[in-house]
């Protein structure tokens, strides 16, 4: 018997691969996407959906719901408080995208290559670091009408004092002004950003079309930072929705609560001294993210737009 | 360029711009000048209603020596220990998602990244109550882990959106030369992806870091006493405390914005480079 060696020509079977190796791509994502989606979910989403069922209940927080279906609705239909924490919310939205254009405007005039410059870039943009509860009390003792700065800047035109903050026809333009003091800075960043990216042989070209200066801008340059605009636009809308810090810190939503926002509104009456409406409160944020829920389609719409066009 | 580079204006319009330049920086800035200022004075200089001159005398570390031997530094600590595990928090969350959206191809991708999306941008006031009483049912309300939990979860929603942009940006042929390789999916995730994120990494924590440090609203609705409230919230009390004591006021509003402020210069790049992602095609 001899022992030849022959060419093994049997291998053994590759094992069967697990369900997992076979679909890893298909299953990947979603393992991936499991915990923030989890976490998305239990404290985002759903509780947009129980906020709209809070709306329809009489509830303090603590006892017994009762359900009293669009009662707090038709209650907010008569509340004069509702109507002026609407309009408030309104000025707010108009005043505050000021902070676009003033935006552009200092990054214009920044965007040169002078000794220092970048030190004067990161100190304008500076307001924007700091939380807005110092920027309310710093504005707070701005507006003050024994001491405050702006109101010696009035007297040197022979006006004032106004107390701007305890005058109902002032404050909530003097809290505006507030707000847009940090809203600019990141708008301008957003733009020195932009400016950066424009593309200078057009500029060139436009420049010998003779295009000037404002000609030059609104044709040649402000289309290009459409990016930048349209980041602009959404933070600003956002941010003027989302003013709380300031009111609370400023007035506190006086005087006579003329400068309340909704938001502000909202956690006056679920929170705080005027008693625990949770459902009240509820339906008055339904109200509120309805109105932001116009943005966010038109957002997401825009978004949709391009991710198409990749 | 736009607009013309000053250098090649006339002599009079180039000393204008360098003069105009810190003169309305100093008034841009003047708000914070004045708190700086009010904070090195001493109490009498405002009994006396000097205000806006010099300071009579310098008491700068009298007052912040004050402000450190309140609640400040308590407060300065809490909002430490809710920043620093949100931030990690969104990292690792927001990575992964990140990272699910922008490499692979499924037809709930966009759905998913919208979810995302839109979830950032509703008001905080639709939250509230079901996320107070959340997090009363938890047994977290007033404590730190309450606050770090909701906002890592909110802040997911922003961290996503930055990091599937930024993961979309890269080159998509180093994953499929991994998978050709046959590495398997999460080591793609770990070995070929994570170290490119870095960049992306340092500007979102920069960015969560200053974003969470500044919150008052959550502060104000999850927790309510000094062993846990952040030093926005604290500030407020702080400042009930010292009431029309402006020196001091000034001075602990400085403690509190400072943090984020040394973060901002420190990181500079990183930060801008976060904040105007997108500003760019």
């Amino acid at each position: 018997m001899a022992n030849i060696a022959v060419p093994q020509t049997e291998y053994a079977q590759p094992r069967e691969r697990g369900w997992y190796k076979r679909n890893e791509i298909a299953v990947t994502p979603w393992l991936f996407l499991i915990p923030g989606i989890l976490f998305f979910m239990v404290y985002v989403i759903i509780p947009i959906f129980q906020s709209f069922y809070y709306s329809t209940l009489s509830w303090d927080g603590l006892g017994e719901a009762e359900f009293i279906g669009l009662s707090n609705y038709s209650e907010l239909w008569d509340d004069s408080a509702f109507y002026t924490s609407l309009r408030n919310n309104i000025i707010w939205l108009f005043l505050y995208l000021l902070a676009i254009p003033a935006g552009l405007g200092i990054a214009l005039l920044l965007n040169q290559t002078v000794f220092g410059i970048r030190l004067y870039k990161s100190l304008f943009f500076f307001p924007f670091v700091i939380s807005q509860v110092v920027v309310g009390l710093v504005f707070g003792w701005f507006y003050d009408p024994t001491f405050g700065l702006f109101n010696i800047a009035l007297g040197w035109f022979g006006l004032g004092p106004i107390n701007v903050l305890g005058d109902e026809n002032y404050v909530t333009y003097g809290i505006i002004a507030a707000g847009l003091w940090p809203q600019t800075a990141y708008c301008m960043i957003l733009y020195l950003t932009g400016l950066n990216a424009v593309d200078p042989e057009q500029i060139e070209a436009a420049r010998l079309d003779g295009a000037k200066r404002l000609k030059m801008l609104w044709y040649v340059v402000i289309p290009q930072l459409k990016p930048a605009t349209f980041i602009a636009f959404v933070v600003t809308i956002i941010g003027a929705l989302r003013s709380f810090d300031l009111i609370s810190i400023m007035t506190n939503g006086g005087p006579f609560g003329e400068s309340r926002v909704l938001s502000f509104y909202m956690f006056e009456v679920a929170l705080s001294e005027y008693g625990f409406r949770m459902g009240y409160g509820a339906a008055i944020a339904v109200v509120l993210f309805l109105i932001m829920l116009v943005f966010i389609t038109y957002f997401l719409y825009s978004m949709y737009q391009e991710e198409k066009g990749r | 360029m736009f607009p013309t580079p000053i250098e090649k204006s006339s002599p009079g319009a180039q000393i204008a711009y360098k003069t105009l330049l810190p003169i309305s920086l100093l008034i841009w800035l003047a708000p914070l000048l004045a708190v700086a200022l009010f904070s090195i004075k001493p109490d009498s200089d405002f009994t006396t209603g000097n205000y806006w001159g010099l300071p009579s005398s310098f008491e700068g570390f009298a007052n912040y020596g004050l402000v450190f031997t309140s609640d400040m530094p308590r407060y300065m600590l809490n909002s430490i220990l809710i920043t620093v595990p949100t931030v990690i928090g969104c990292i690792v969350l927001s990575s992964m998602t990140g990272f699910a959206l922008g490499i692979y191809k499924f037809k709930a991708n966009i759905w998913v990244f919208f979810m995302f999306v839109a979830g950032n941008f509703v008001p905080f006031q639709i939250l509230m109550v079901p996320v107070r009483d959340l997090t009363l049912d938890m047994g977290l309300y007033n404590t730190i882990p309450g606050l770090v939990l909701f906002h890592i979860a909110f802040q997911t929603g922003f961290c996503t959106l930055f990091m599937r942009n930024f993961i979309r940006a890269l080159p998509y042929e180093l994953v499929e030369a991994a998978r050709v390789e046959g590495i398997s999916e999460w080591r793609i995730f770990w070995y070929v992806v994570m170290p490119l994120m870095k960049p992306a990494l340092a500007a979102m924590a920069v960015l969560i870091f200053t974003f969470i440090w500044n919150d008052y609203f959550w502060a104000v609705v999850l927790t309510q006493g000094v062993e846990s409230q952040p030093v926005t919230a604290g500030i407020t009390s702080f400042n009930a405390q010292f009431r029309a004591a402006y020196h001091l006021m000034s001075a602990g509003s400085i403690v509190a914005a400072l943090p984020p402020v040394a973060m901002f210069f420190l990181m500079q790049k990183h930060f801008i480079a976060g904040l105007t992602l997108g500003a760019v095609k």
